[in-house]
């Protein structure tokens, strides 16, 4: 399946390479290369590229490229899949998947990398059942291994993959026992100039944070599990009694995870939380332009607003801005040609504005569309959807667990057009 | 270690020889080495390194685990330090080898670190090997595994060396700890060496009868690696195929199906006697195996199953041959003989109507679940499968889990639409009501926007193409100047399919050919080019209008377009045609090559036409034309003035000319590039190419005629065998185990009933019906089982003509000689012994345990004698079905009612016997009320002209839902079941009627049921039920209790007591129940309405909810929507039209209006439902209530009653 793999940075260099066959030369990333070339932005370089003899599937995370090589028929979403997997075990080890952060542990990702894959075929990609065989580093068994010469990787053979529970390890014990569950929603929205809405919807995740002893079976049940209208769950889940009786019911993976994800749809009445009232012009004679925000509060059910952003990326020929913001903060990065207004809470009592002129390069032709304007907000304490959870019961262990739920509302993809 | 270091000093001279060998080996392996790309640069940068790692190595090794920042950061000391480093100094890594050789293990363990470094980075780091392999026994877990992952990196290229290692490995594999033998057996195979294959042949062998599974796992991933060094094995390695796909452990199925994959994919037989045994494993094999597995299996049932869309492609293939026929008149006999075989084939088809084999709804049902997964890979595995195996009806599951997928990574996205745009174009109906999840937004890569593009083109209609119009309309403004010049073709095609909007389109398309933008305007006129081509008779306006266009246009591409499109259609202009070409002749030589070039054209075709004046101005143009600086136009003036201008010298050509000139010529095709993707196995590489890939599997046809399905059957013991596997299967699994057993339950006509009905008796239709219950709930079997009798009503006979004679003898005589209860003793004493079968191999099984899976044996035990007995219970509702339809068929419709109480009745044990899911689902339990339930509207008509009969007679009560309140396992041994009764709750009228059924499954008497410390929101009551003082082991009672809700659906929450226990357990209604029926005619209604959403008066106004939905395709006719809504919501329906409910047999309208009412239970709020069908399913839903929360959860839940 996955012959070799290559970690690429964003400017070109090839400074990973792995193997899981025999060994294919690192000139087949030349084709890579071409095509990135081509397509000028990472993001717009083609997951999948067909060469010669082999087929490159390709992944770009936090500035790094991960290109495996592959030779025959497999289906693509399963090496993504994997390979965003492999990501997420490097941000899972050192806080972060970058090329600084691999090179410094190029031996713990070499590792990892030996355990998750066999002959191309994934063995071991569940975060506990890695965390037994290969420790996460950290700067105390760093120093010790150094003075000792003992080393990262767990002396114990791994039992996780032997047990049919092959998420959760074993023999796991905590003074305080506690299980933290954060309900965190998104609103994707694209609203049109006049301020309607042309389309909502409502991503949701729930993070959990379980610390608990032994084997505990934790049941979390909601108020209102009809909202939701489609789900994916973590693997422990027990997909039967969901459809049987709207609970969720699992042995949980020690530390933290994704219990599920869903969705709640546009068929349901989407609140949105603020307002955008915006005129962005550019003159057709004269190198300006004018650009005024003001941004007020909506639907937010009475809760604050914060961190409340508006990002722009403006045309090509916008030099720079003038502008005076009531509140917050702006920046225009004139390399990227992004505007960011900072604006932090959101005042009811005084709306905050973003007024000012525009200067466009001389003799350019006036930008067709006006830029469109993403929305960054975040309220504390509400799940806009209204998902509520009802209680967390846990069977299987004697103790009393402390139990906590967190609701969370961000702006998604949220976008306003102009 | 020790014995390690003595075998490799057994040879000391072997090492010896190997260093003197060394430099030779080493100058080979520079120059073959694969690693090191002639890239000058990159070499350079990496023997720059060196000399700063020595140094490194130097200081004693503390330098902190071989970073390469340090090195990078390092300056490069010995500026272009030699490509050939290694060659001139091989010695270079002698301090690795020291610390290699040294007898501490951090120094080992310091040296390794850097040689996997230096590994990673891409450096050649062979020459260690011989250092490096002596640490293959090292004590220190690491050392040893990073010496593994050199020498599967190197021992290819050193395979003598290699060989030192072998036995260390051989050791391993006979370790009695499974994880080394385990990893032995996976480094050992790993090492690509030739001459070892017989030794990893015996190696894989004995590790596939290994005890652990985990290591018959590793032998299932050492398979492909064997063949992959040597095809030759591939008989020897098929033979431990074949053993390992008969394991049962969901380990190993992953893992060998892969193997099977790769070594022997044409070997479908082998799947044969696994096949069910995968299905069942199906959703407790890790992720990747499933995606590997669902592919196979997908291809698997193309070759063994009969497609279930058969029917309805030969009618439409018959159609479209009746087409061709018609359309065109070449190769009429072969057309006719076409014709012929189609309808022969379709007449078979009615003959015999399409039964679904059981294996393949097994294999449907068992994949709809994976639908959630978090993995990608495995939604989409499950979505192609269901594409390319599910019946039409049932696709559509798939539609929302990949939407779900489009939130993911952009790489995701990717290859999803890619998916979506193939399947939109066969099936658009599927991906419709997500339209709006393609949008586009602007911070979408390009290649994404393109993607969602052609989805949004694909599934385009009448309906919604005004919607997609406007969006496409922002999306023409956008920078992405790729994007608009795809969007521009989009419109192109919406405008070619539809034809309602091609004009709209084209004006648009017209305008845009003002754009600034060169890209736009020439994707326009290439846009607008085409669509004119298309409709000939119509297009003089708009080519008017763009030959006004000329004197603005500047785009050079776009004035070129122009010319071409005037001088092609100049006999529709034929005014202005000249005037152009007279305007063009003037600017001729300011003008751009390419529209001189088209000047030229025009002047020909118009010199062809209308040469009467035109005649001096084509010579003008060709005169300047002729001296142009350009050689191309001098060409192309000196060749057309010998072509159309007749001279003695030119030949016959010019009596051509115009023919040459003005032939028709076709319109451009505008056609999805994704159309015909579908034959290529969605998912996979070679969809996404649009080409076959290495080791691609081409998607079988479906076989014409099913093959023998017995193939699948496995013999007695071996189903034995692997009960007593699952029951052994630790706790947690034991909900999934139980689905097992359920399906297990589902299968069983097939293990048992041998000398029965071999084949398949149930209908498609009715299997799709127990499908989707199954999977949310045990009305499955009863739903069934109503279908069922039902279905035999109509199409026993010729189905019955089918069955053997003789069978049907059988049947009578035992019809006849047992009486039901008999019968079903005999069948639960049966089924008895085979329990106790079961239980004794489950005994023997037992010493192979491990200690925590014996810890729940007990309770196991347990549940596997209840499974037996839902069985047992399973068999007898079977047996029921059987007789039900005999007597159907003797005397069809007169005794429904002791049907439907017979139904009832297993429905009941059903319901006891089942644990996990209690509930069954809204959209099964219709369907065995189905009878009932138009006969409740028949008498609904007829209270329509007798309205003494109250409305608590005309709600369904058969329809009810039951809710788990307390489960069985939680309840310790006490289960609770409740549900919404729809009676009236005598004591208080405001309150809901919430019938309990209390089962007591423990082995003792329960006591003192009663009620505590309820917890109300405020402003809910509660009335009690009754305490029930004693509940004895097994039986079963009920109660009544009333809860006044207050209009919300908050729940109750109480604790429910015995004499020894309390429970926490919570009612929650769903909205449908908070209201009862309320009579009233169609006027009132409508007055109603109309006075409560007028009048501003009104305090609270009428809420009016609207929400457009597509009927599902099973409910379209009255009764199913009377039927569907009544169950969703407590609601009474009103008579429609005061003159058809006096006669009945009036046709009724096309497309009727259906209206429901009702009022809350507590504040008698109206709640007016109305349902308005409208043409090909599609439908109104309005609701009105004062209550804008009830209002919108009612919306919600009878949309999701009608549409599912």
């Amino acid at each position: 399946m996955i012959h070799s793999l290559f970690l690429i940075n964003h400017t070109g260099d090839i400074f990973l390479e792995k193997h899981w066959k025999s060994v294919i030369s690192r000139s087949v990333c030349d084709y890579f290369f071409e095509a990135k070339e081509k397509a000028g932005d990472p993001e717009n370089v083609p997951p999948v590229l067909q060469t010669p003899h082999h087929y490159l599937i390709t992944i770009y995370r936090g500035k790094l490229f991960l290109l495996s090589v592959i030779q025959t028929e497999v289906p693509p979403l399963f090496v993504i899949e994997f390979l965003h997997r492999v990501a997420d075990t490097f941000q899972d080890y050192f806080g972060e998947c970058s090329e600084g952060v691999i090179k410094d542990n190029v031996v713990t990702v070499y590792e990892l990398l030996e355990e998750m894959l066999d002959n191309g075929f994934p063995l071991a990609t569940e975060s506990n059942v890695l965390k037994e065989m290969i420790k996460p580093p950290n700067i105390l068994r760093s120093v010790v291994n150094t003075l000792t010469g003992s080393s990262n990787v767990g002396d114990t053979l791994p039992t996780g993959q032997l047990s049919n529970i092959p998420w959760r390890r074993a023999g796991v014990k905590y003074t305080n026992n506690e299980a933290y569950f954060d309900v965190i929603e998104e609103i994707d929205a694209i609203l049109d100039k006049s301020g309607t809405t042309v389309f909502a919807e409502i991503q949701g995740v729930i993070e959990a944070c379980v610390r608990l002893t032994g084997m505990p079976d934790l049941t979390l049940s909601f108020m209102n599990p009809r909202l939701l209208d489609d789900v994916s769950f973590h693997p422990c889940v027990r997909f039967k009694r969901w459809e049987a009786e709207r609970v969720l019911s699992f042995i949980p993976p020690d530390g933290n995870f994704t219990l599920m994800t869903y969705h709640v749809s546009s068929q349901n009445l989407v609140a949105i939380p603020v307002y955008v009232k915006q005129s962005i012009s550019f003159f057709e004679s004269g190198s300006c332009g004018r650009l005024d925000i003001t941004l007020g509060p909506k639907q937010t059910m009475g809760k604050m607003v914060e961190g409340l952003t508006v990002t722009i990326h403006m045309p090509k020929t916008v030099l720079s801005a003038n502008l005076t913001a009531t509140q917050g903060n702006y920046t225009y990065d004139l390399a990227t040609k992004v505007l960011v207004w900072d604006i932090g809470k959101l005042n009811p009592q005084k709306l905050p504005n973003l007024k000012g002129s525009l200067s466009v390069q001389a003799g350019a032709p006036k930008p067709e569309e006006n830029p469109s304007l993403n929305i960054g907000l975040k309220i504390q304490q509400l799940a806009i959807s209204g998902l509520k959870v009802s209680r967390l019961d846990m069977y299987g262990e004697k103790y009393k667990p402390f139990k906590g739920v967190k609701y969370v509302t961000k702006a998604g993809k949220f976008q306003v057009r102009t | 270690m020790t014995t390690m270091q003595k075998l490799l000093q057994l040879p000391v001279n072997a090492v010896n020889i190997v260093k003197t060998v060394q430099s030779q080996v080493q100058g080979q392996e520079e120059d073959k080495s694969p690693v090191l790309t002639p890239d000058g640069g990159q070499q350079a940068w990496y023997s720059a390194l060196q000399p700063d790692e020595l140094r490194h190595l130097r200081s004693g090794g503390t330098g902190g685990g071989g970073s390469g920042d340090q090195e990078e950061k390092a300056p490069l000391e010995e500026g272009g330090g030699g490509g050939g480093s290694f060659q001139n100094q091989p010695l270079r890594h002698d301090d690795l080898k020291e610390m290699l050789d040294s007898n501490k293990d951090s120094l080992k363990l310091e040296a390794m670190k850097r040689i996997v470094a230096m590994i990673a980075r891409g450096k050649n780091a062979s020459d260690l090997f011989p250092a490096v392999v002596k640490n293959v026994a090292c004590k220190n877990i690491e050392v040893k595994k990073l010496v593994y992952v050199y020498l599967v990196r190197y021992a290819e290229e050193q395979q003598d060396l290699a060989l030192l290692s072998i036995s260390t490995f051989q050791r391993g594999l006979k370790d009695p700890n499974q994880l080394i033998r385990a990893s032995a057996l996976r480094v050992l195979s790993s090492i690509r060496v030739t001459i070892i294959v017989p030794i990893m042949m015996l190696a894989i062998k004995e590790a596939a009868s290994d005890m652990s599974p985990y290591v018959r796992k590793t032998a299932a991933h050492a398979i492909p690696k064997l063949y992959s060094l040597d095809p030759e094995q591939k008989d020897q390695l098929i033979e431990v195929i074949e053993k390992l796909l008969a394991d049962k452990t969901t380990l190993v199925a992953g893992s060998v199906v892969m193997a099977f994959e790769e070594v022997c994919p044409e070997r479908i037989d082998l799947i044969h006697k696994n096949y069910r045994k995968l299905c069942n494993l199906l959703i407790d094999v890790e992720e990747w195996g499933q995606v590997v597995i669902i592919n196979m299996l997908t291809r698997y049932a193309r070759t063994q199953f009969l497609n279930p869309n058969m029917n309805e492609s030969l009618l439409e293939e018959g159609n479209s041959g009746e087409k061709t026929f018609y359309g065109s008149d070449e190769d009429e006999d072969e057309d006719e003989e076409e014709k012929e075989k189609k309808a022969e084939a379709a007449a078979m088809a009615k003959r015999k109507p399409y039964v679904m084999d059981p294996d393949h709804r097994l294999l449907l049902r068992n994949t709809k679940p994976l639908l959630q997964s978090r993995n990608a890979a495995v939604v989409m595995a499950v979505a192609q499968l269901y594409f390319h195996l599910a019946p039409k009806a049932e696709v559509g599951v798939i539609a929302k889990a990949l939407v779900r997928l489009l939130r993911s990574h952009s790489e995701v996205q990717y290859v999803v639409l890619q998916n979506v745009a193939t399947m939109t174009i066969k099936r658009r109906g599927m991906f419709e009501p997500y339209l709006k999840s393609f949008y586009i937004r602007s911070t979408d890569p390009t290649q994404i926007k393109i993607l969602k593009l052609e989805v949004l083109t694909n599934l385009a209609n009448e309906t919604n193409i005004s919607t997609i119009l406007r969006e496409f309309q922002t999306y023409i403004k956008s920078m992405d100047k790729d994007f608009v010049a795809a969007t521009i073709q989009a419109i192109g095609r919406c405008a070619t399919n539809i034809g309602e909007v091609r004009d709209t389109c084209l004006n648009g398309l017209v305008q845009l050919l003002s754009n600034r933008d060169e890209l736009v305007v020439a994707e326009s006129v290439v846009v607008i080019k085409k669509l004119l081509q298309m409709q000939p008779e119509k297009h003089s306006d708009i080519i008017k209008h763009m030959a006004k266009l000329t004197d603005n246009i500047q785009v050079p591409m776009a004035r070129a377009s122009i010319l071409w499109l005037i001088g092609e259609y100049c006999e529709h202009v034929p005014k202005i045609a000249p005037d152009v070409l007279r305007k063009m002749a003037k600017s001729f030589t300011n003008e751009e090559d390419i529209v001189k070039l088209q000047i030229i054209n025009l002047a020909a075709k118009l010199y062809l036409t209308n040469s009467k004046q035109t005649k001096l101005l084509t010579q003008y143009v060709l005169n300047l034309a002729k001296y142009d600086q350009n050689y191309d136009i001098r060409d192309r003036a000196r060749f057309i003035r010998q072509l159309i201008v007749p001279t003695e010298k030119s030949g016959a050509l010019s009596k051509y000319a115009k023919k040459l000139f003005l032939a028709l010529k076709p319109a451009p095709v505008l056609e999805s590039p994704f159309k015909d993707r579908d034959h290529f196995q969605l998912g996979s590489l070679s969809h996404l190419l649009n080409a076959k890939a290495g080791g691609y599997q081409e998607l079988p046809d479906w076989p014409e005629a099913a093959p023998d399905p017995s193939v699948r059957n496995v013999e007695v013991f071996a189903l034995l065998e692997r009960v007593t596997t699952l029951t052994s299967v630790p706790e947690w699994t034991k909900c999934s185990s139980r689905e097992k057993r359920k399906e297990k339950k589902v299968e069983k006509p097939f293990y048992s009933d041998s000398e029965g009905e071999s084949g398949p008796t149930e209908s498609a239709d009715s299997e799709s019906d127990s499908a989707s219950g199954s999977e949310s709930g045990s009305g499955s079997e009863e739903s069934g089982s109503g279908s069922e009798s039902e279905e035999s009503e109509e199409g026993s006979e010729s189905e019955e003509e089918e069955e053997d004679e003789e069978e049907k003898d059988k049947k009578k005589k035992k019809k006849e000689l047992k009486k039901p209860v008999q019968e079903t003793e005999s069948e639960q004493s049966s089924e008895e012994e085979e329990r106790k079968h079961e239980r004794k191999h489950e005994r023997k099984a037992k010493p192979r345990k491990s200690d925590s899976e014996s810890e729940s044996e007990e309770e196991e035990e347990d549940s596997e004698s209840e499974s037996s007995q839902s069985e047992s219970e399973e068999s007898e509702s079977e047996t029921e079905i059987k007789k039900k339809k005999k007597a159907a068929e003797s005397k069809p419709p007169s005794k429904p009612d002791k049907k439907e109480n017979k139904k009832e009745k297993t429905e009941m044990s059903l319901l006891d016997l089942d644990d996990f899911e209690p509930a069954p689902s809204p959209q099964v339990t219709p369907v065995n009320t189905f009878l009932s339930n138009s006969l409740v509207t028949d008498l609904e008509g007829l209270s329509l002209s007798d309205t003494v009969l109250s409305p608590a007679t005309i709600s369904p009560s058969s329809a009810l839902k039951n809710y788990e309140l307390l489960h069985r396992i939680t309840g310790e041994g006490l289960s609770v079941e409740y549900c919404f009764s729809r009676q009236p709750f005598s004591p208080d009228a405001n309150m809901v009627a919430v019938q309990m059924h209390f089962t007591n499954n423990a082995t003792s008497d329960t006591k003192n049921l009663h009620m505590e410390d309820v917890k109300l929101q405020s402003g809910m009551r509660v009335k009690e039920f009754p305490e029930i003082e004693l509940l004895p082991a097994g039986e079963t009672t009920t109660a009544v209790m009333g809860i006044d809700f207050c209009d919300s659906t908050q729940a109750a929450n109480f604790q429910l007591c015995t004499h020894t226990r309390k429970f926490f357990v919570s009612i929650q209604p769903p909205v449908g129940e908070l209201m009862r029926p309320f009579f009233m005619t169609e006027n009132e209604f409508r007055k109603e309405q109309e006075t409560l959403l007028k009048s501003p008066g009104q305090l609270m106004g009428m809420n009016e909810i609207t929400e457009k939905l597509t009927l599902d395709a099973k409910c379209r006719n009255e009764h199913a929507i009377v039927q569907r809504v009544t169950t969703a919501a407590n609601l009474s329906r009103v008579p429609c039209g005061s003159d058809k409910e006096c006669s009945p047999p009036v046709p009724p309208p096309d497309h009727p209006v259906h209206r429901f009412a009702g009022r809350t239970v507590t504040s008698s709020s109206l709640v007016l439902v109305t349902v308005a069908t409208k043409e090909e399913g599609a439908a109104q839903l309005t609701v009105n209530c004062e209550k804008m929360v009830i209002g919108t959860m009612l919306v919600k839940d009878i949309l999701l009653a009608l549409t599912q």
